[in-house]
């Protein structure tokens, strides 16, 4: 008997009842603390686990260690300068928290969005879901103890740090999205690089699958672990990939779709049974579909304005001001005080890596807005951490929590 | 989205099941918004729960200061099979910030019900486990509200340790 298959049977012995083989009838549960500063809770998130030998019978998250107000913060600033504070909530998908409040600000001032700016949106988008994708899968590795793992994901994301860089200057928190379009156009060149991206990454996310997929070790972390069905999800509030895995195809940019995404053919990927192996599989091959999407975006984009021509809203082209006093005006405006938006509230939810991503903004006719809230998808899917992990090993909770892919700047904001 | 029509003919079905809920509705950039009152509020998102929207997308907390009544939650709710949104949207006074728990119909209000509690002050009834979630425990006030200054929190250093309340004892 190999060593491995050894291990197995006596890992099928062990109960799962509320009393472990010889350890008589007067177990004590034990209480201990993990957290906030471990290297497998994927930022400063505290658990207090509740365990019985090494079952966990109860878990509860505690948060709240990297709040820094940013919702806050939102309404001291007027609207433009909004989006580099909300770009730091959700820090590893920037890019989703400034095109949700971008497109609540834009839908509040009825401004319409030209179509290149939607593409170019889209675009970015979808390269920085297969960043998130990326960090979640390499950071998930090094918690199963695969660090090989990890310094491929990021060799990959940093090629597309390198096309952030390109297009708008920084590598994450780009603010490029701005009310009515993007900053700039996209540099000459960048179409090619982004095109041998794609070519890339669907190459070496085989290569991945090669890794991983047949991985026993891998598989036995992942497969039948951590599952919750699909209604336990839908009443705890569960979006995104994690809904996916169950079997349910709800996504938002096929359901309701935003910013042109009904342009481009695509996939949503489902899983069967909502286990951790369900989770890594549809990540894994929503990055392919990203690739598609991006392709497609690419060979149709359009040529056209970049933002939209409304002076009251975006800064008027740099050559303008010298010859234009109606330019200067605007540009001293919306540099100074800023746009004033209409008196009103709007919702405006889209598919974040992490599931849906909602903005709530309310305007009270002035130039800063009077209430942001985020409703950000790691907040609300961390309750499904207890759902997950209750009655399982202490071991299976690092593989579920990693699979969950909490971030803890979503969560606090 | 409903349709302002729509949102009437749901805001009329509640009207006669529960007289006296409904206070107002507004369809406003293609979003549809029911103010319901608020001791009320938990039987109108129930019965909305069972008319198909059935999914709590999110749950907010906003201060309309200095307008009365200052304080609001709001329910975005979702249907999934239609593809709806409705907004329910409570409103109260500072004195009367108490509305009851929908922990009961949705359990993933447990974390948004705290933070409405953390960041507003309201309280929600029948909530299992009503602490706050962001701010430390011990923390006093309510940070978002809109008569709460910014910039308020003392930066703690060795100079100054011992004179900032509540820290060294």
């Amino acid at each position: 008997m190999t060593a491995l298959s050894d291990y197995r049977r006596r890992e099928e012995s062990v109960t799962y009842s509320a009393e472990p083989a010889g350890m008589g009838l007067e177990q004590e549960m034990m209480t201990v603390n993990m957290g906030p500063h471990h290297p497998s809770t994927h930022g400063v998130l505290r658990l207090i686990l509740t365990l019985e030998g090494e079952v966990v019978r109860d878990i509860k998250p505690v948060i709240g260690y990297v709040h820094t107000g940013i919702e806050k913060t939102a309404e001291q600033k007027a609207y433009w300068k909004v989006i580099p504070v909300v770009e730091r909530m959700d820090y590893v998908s920037y890019y989703f928290n400034a095109y949700a409040f971008c497109g609540a600000v834009e839908q509040l001032l009825e401004v319409e969005v030209p179509k290149r700016a939607q593409y170019l949106r889209v675009i970015h988008m979808e390269l920085n879901r297969i960043v998130s994708h990326l960090i979640w899968l390499g950071t998930s590795c090094i918690d199963l103890g695969a660090i090989g793992m990890w310094w491929y994901a990021f060799r990959e994301r940093e090629q597309v740090l390198d096309l952030f860089e390109m297009s708008s200057g920084q590598r994450m928190h780009t603010r490029y999205f701005q009310v009515g379009g993007v900053i700039e156009d996209i540099p000459r060149g960048w179409v090619e690089r982004v095109k041998r991206f794609t070519r890339t990454m669907r190459h070496r996310s085989e290569q991945y699958q090669a890794l991983l997929d047949r991985n026993e070790i891998f598989l036995q972390r992942m497969r039948h672990t951590g599952v919750v069905d699909e209604q336990s999800l839908l009443g705890l509030g569960v979006t995104g990939p994690l809904l996916r895995a169950t079997g349910n195809p709800w996504d938002l940019r096929k359901a309701a779709p935003y910013c042109s995404y009904e342009d481009f053919r695509f996939r949503i990927p489902v899983g069967t049974t909502g286990d951790n192996y369900d989770r890594y599989r549809v990540r894994h091959a929503e990055i392919l579909e990203s690739c598609e999407i991006i392709d497609q975006a690419i060979d149709g984009l359009p040529e056209g304005p970049f933002i939209t021509e409304d002076r009251k809203v975006a800064l008027p082209p740099r050559h303008e001001l010298a010859t234009s006093m109606e330019a200067l005006i605007h540009h001293f405006k919306l540099v100074t005080e800023g746009f004033r938006v209409p008196p009103g509230e709007v919702y405006h939810p889209i598919e974040s890596p992490r599931g849906e991503l909602g903005c709530f903004v309310r305007s009270d006719g002035s130039s800063k807005p009077a209430r942001v809230h985020m409703r950000d998808p790691s907040f609300v899917n961390l309750q499904a951490t207890a759902a997950a992990t209750r009655d399982t090993y202490i071991a299976d909770l690092v593989a579920t929590l990693a699979m969950l892919d909490p971030i803890l700047g979503g969560v606090d904001r | 989205m409903p349709d302002a029509t729509g949102l009437e003919l749901i805001a009329q079905e509640l009207r006669d099941t529960l007289p006296g809920a409904v206070l107002d509705t507004l369809h406003f950039r293609g979003e549809a918004t029911i103010t319901v009152e608020r001791r009320q509020a938990h039987d109108v998102l129930a019965q909305l729960k069972r008319r198909g929207y059935s999914f709590l997308a999110s749950l907010h907390g906003v201060d309309y200061y200095p307008e009365e009544p200052r304080l609001s939650v709001h329910y975005q709710l979702l249907d999934m099979d239609a593809v709806d949104r409705i907004c329910v949207k409570v409103r109260m006074g500072l004195e009367e910030a108490q509305i009851a728990s929908v922990f009961d119909l949705w359990p993933g209000a447990n974390h948004p019900e705290r933070e409405v509690y953390d960041m507003f002050g309201i309280v929600f009834d029948d909530h299992p486990d009503l602490r706050r979630i962001l701010m430390p425990e011990d923390y006093e006030g309510y940070p978002q509200r809109r008569d709460f200054p910014v910039g308020g929190e003392p930066v703690i250093f060795t100079y100054n340790e011992d004179k900032i309340p509540g820290w060294t004892e």
